[in-house]
């Protein structure tokens, strides 16, 4: 393991950190109606929508409003990729899109999770990228990032009967947060090389003739295959290369702002035209942290106690220094049956890796996307080492709460916050409180739920999967590798992270209706229970600290969230690690 | 029901407008007034006619030329306008037969090369588009290309150098050199 390694998570820890501070306070102003401007520019969306701005919701009903908004938008996104060839904007003249993957890929935009049965360039016509899936960047962050608000006012209110107002919050998020550094953030990428265009897709001369074998096909379109099952191919050539264009950086900058992560090319971040330079690679690295980690500042000062905040993003910040040491070490580890071959080993794992962004900058890349329920690539996981792909396996598996989705990622640290303060409590046999609140029998029956339905999403999918016909066609490395690949499908699906073991051919009606069912539940299963807890929360007397309160400000209470989370997260899936990524590693170095 | 119906709809179909419309719009306009050549696809123009783009590789397979990234795109290698890696595991056979393929092409090209093989130039990039090799993948062709050019690899070596960027502000990234503008300089050298 190199300095430079060390250097380079250095670098992104202290840029990261400076910006809590700063970014967390504007966020807990706009979100409680401090920011000055923000009346003049609000009153008209509220007028114009029938907002009455000083009217509470409870939490029913906030979990109402935001449920109506996201189902909306899985109707307009289907209808988008159903309708995209009698639209505008669609200069390939790209085909409607199949119901089952129009399905997915509506539901999975909505729920922030940005899993890609398709391929972009290839399939999404910029209408379709525009309004629908751009707009779900937006709406997805803003949702995740409203509902933790919800949850912190619960923890601010006491003998209250309301959580705040969704449409007040869903406005202001979306208008003084996230559009803003959007802006500015896509500007930026376009000066390092991300594409910004309406043109149709350009072809060019190349300077040599490429030549290559093309697969036939029969009339329906279907590749023939000869006796063996072998594709038939033909000699061809072609002089021209065709760029695929479009407008990207706008898309870009909130898909990885708002940790939705689904590219617009196929290649994803690892395609020249979305993420050209190593330096817009580590912005984005950046920006995929960016909200998380200031949210946690939000939280400690919407709570009255910058302290609490800074304990959760200790927390998080320990677990992702250690993850992200072991994917860049062990990526930088070569292949063995290579190095036989007389490959030189120096360079490490480089299959699926771009060359500017070498091994250290893609197993940073791969840890952060994977923690933060992002799901933006630069380098195909798919081809890490057995550990090095391993690590974005327990990255999702923790419940994606180290930063973890905006919002999402800090909703699920404080629901592990309230399962570390009941142990505790049980260990001393004392009524459990976090933040001067009780936690008494049903804050912990939602809390069970909401760290339970993802496990049991994934476990089950995955159990599904693997022994249904249509499931396993879709694996494509053989042996320990292919169960991983579904593993992975589903543990990001219902994390609502997006990335995935890429190899596995996941555009078929079985995959795309499992997964998709798997990232909506995976989403709505954990936000109602949330804001049952935010409401019951609000409604209790505030406690006066005692001497017997335990106090969640200071190491002992970092280590216990630390321990919760990585108890809770192996205990569910150690078993089903063992099954994939451990025996291929033991087969890759023993066995040879 | 009814309360939360319109300003569901409609605030949906506000912020649907902001965001996906006036924002892409306002982005393209700034794009366009400050960085025109690169939202438009860094396009390398030799005699008035572009021949691809400084940001995606294409595809060499003669001894002349530079080679740049095996690319597992298809039907045809660096395929822009369908992404793709090869998805290939450590352990898939496809993987091991695919790189001794790419072992054997150089080894054609350059039957008296015992340097060993840099991993960048037999192993698939993730885009299937990646512009460049590292110096290493450079350095292990230089002689090749110079004996085929009959040219002093002196000479190659200074124009690879010339194509040859460090990591970015000193710490992003890795080392590396532009296949397709250093394959451009070649041909132009006479």
């Amino acid at each position: 393991m190199s300095n430079h390694a060390w250097i380079l998570i250095g670098i992104f820890l202290t840029v990261l950190l400076l910006t809590v501070k700063p970014l967390g306070t504007y966020i807990a102003n706009v979100m409680e109606g401090r920011f000055r401007l923000a009346g003049k520019i609000e009153s008209p969306v509220y007028r114009l929508c029938g907002i009455r701005q000083d009217e509470e919701m409870g939490w029913l009903k906030y979990a109402f409003a935001i449920l109506s908004f996201n189902a909306l938008g899985v109707f307009v996104v289907y209808a988008l990729q159903r309708l995209q060839f009698s639209l505008p904007l669609n200069p390939q003249a790209f085909p409607n899109i199949s119901p089952d993957s129009a399905f997915n890929t509506a539901v999975s935009f909505v729920t922030n999770t940005n899993w890609q049965g398709y391929a972009g360039e290839a399939t999404m016509s910029y209408l379709t990228q525009l309004l629908g899936l751009t707009v779900q960047n937006f709406f997805s962050a803003a949702t995740g990032i409203v509902v933790v608000i919800a949850l912190i006012r619960g923890f601010a209110r006491h003998s209250a009967k309301t959580v705040g107002n969704a449409w007040v919050d869903l406005t202001r998020i979306t208008l003084h947060v996230l559009l803003p550094i959007s802006i500015v953030y896509a500007v930026f990428l376009t000066g390092q090389g991300v594409i910004q265009n309406f043109d149709a897709y350009k072809d060019v001369t190349t300077l040599e003739v490429t030549k290559y074998d093309n697969p036939k096909v029969d009339a329906a379109g279907q590749p023939l295959k000869d006796d063996k099952g072998v594709a038939i191919t033909e000699p061809a050539e072609t002089p021209t290369q065709t760029l695929a264009m479009g407008p990207v950086a706008s898309q870009e900058a909130i898909k990885m702002l708002g940790t939705n992560g689904g590219g617009f090319m196929n290649a994803n971040s690892a395609h020249p035209y979305e993420n050209p330079t190593p330096l817009s690679n580590f912005i984005q690295m950046l920006s995929i942290f960016l909200m998380p980690a200031a949210l946690c500042f939000t939280f400690g000062r919407m709570v009255g106690d910058a302290r609490q905040g800074w304990a959760v993003l200790a927390a998080m910040t320990l677990m992702f220094v250690v993850l992200a040491y072991a994917a860049m070490h062990f990526e930088q580890q070569a292949n063995p049956l290579l190095t036989q071959l007389g490959v030189d080993p120096a360079a490490g794992n480089m299959e699926g890796k771009e060359t500017r962004f070498g091994i250290a900058d893609s197993g940073l890349f791969a840890t952060i996307t994977t923690l933060a329920s992002c799901g933006a690539v630069n380098a195909m996981h798919d081809s890490f080492t057995p550990l090095g792909g391993l690590v974005p396996l327990i990255d999702m598996q923790l419940g994606e709460v180290v930063f973890g989705g905006v919002g999402s990622g800090l909703y699920g640290m404080l629901v592990f916050a309230i399962m570390a303060v009941f142990i505790a409590g049980l260990m001393i046999g004392r009524t459990p409180e976090y933040l001067g609140k009780k936690i008494e029998a049903y804050e912990m029956k939602m809390t069970s739920i909401a760290i339970l339905v993802t496990p049991l999403l994934v476990l089950v999918g995955t159990a599904i999967a693997v022994m249904a016909v249509d499931g396993k066609a879709g694996i494509a490395n053989p042996g320990a590798h292919g169960f991983s690949e579904i593993l992975y499908a589903f543990t990001s699906a219902a994390n609502n992270n997006g990335s995935a073991f890429a190899g596995l051919s996941a555009n078929t009606p079985f995959y795309n209706i499992m997964l998709g069912i798997a990232v909506w539940f995976g989403r709505f299963g954990v936000i109602v229970p949330v804001l049952a807890i935010a409401g019951s929360l609000a409604a209790k007397k505030r406690i006066a600290v005692g001497p017997g309160t335990l106090p969640t400000h200071g190491p002992l209470f970092v280590t216990l969230l630390i321990g919760t989370v990585l108890l809770v997260g192996l205990l569910n899936y150690v078993p089903a690690l063992a099954l994939g990524p451990v025996i291929e590693h033991l087969v890759l170095w023993v066995g040879h | 029901m009814k309360t939360l119906l319109r300003p569901a709809v409609s605030l949906f179909v506000l912020l649907t407008a902001v965001t996906g419309v006036v924002y892409p719009l306002a982005v393209t306009g700034l794009a366009k007034v400050t960085f025109s050549e690169a939202a438009d696809g860094s396009l390398v123009i030799k005699d008035g006619k572009p021949v691809g783009s400084r940001l995606i590789g294409q595809n060499f397979s003669d001894p002349r030329y530079f080679w740049g990234r095996p690319s597992a795109t298809s039907p045809q290698p660096y395929n822009a306008s369908a992404s793709s890696g090869s998805n290939q595991g450590p352990l898939n056979p496809a993987l091991v037969d695919a790189v001794k393929g790419r072992i054997d092409a150089l080894k054609t090209a350059d039957p008296g090369n015992s340097k060993p093989i840099p991993a960048d130039l037999v192993n698939a990039s993730a885009s299937g588009l990646d512009p460049e090799i590292s110096p290493a993948a450079a350095e292990y062709q230089i002689e090749r290309v110079a004996k085929t050019r009959q040219l002093q690899v002196e000479v190659v070596r200074t124009l690879v150098a010339k194509n040859t960027e460090g990591r970015q502000w000193g710490v992003f990234g890795e080392p590396r050199v532009n296949v397709l503008q250093l394959n451009i300089a070649l041909d132009s050298l006479r």
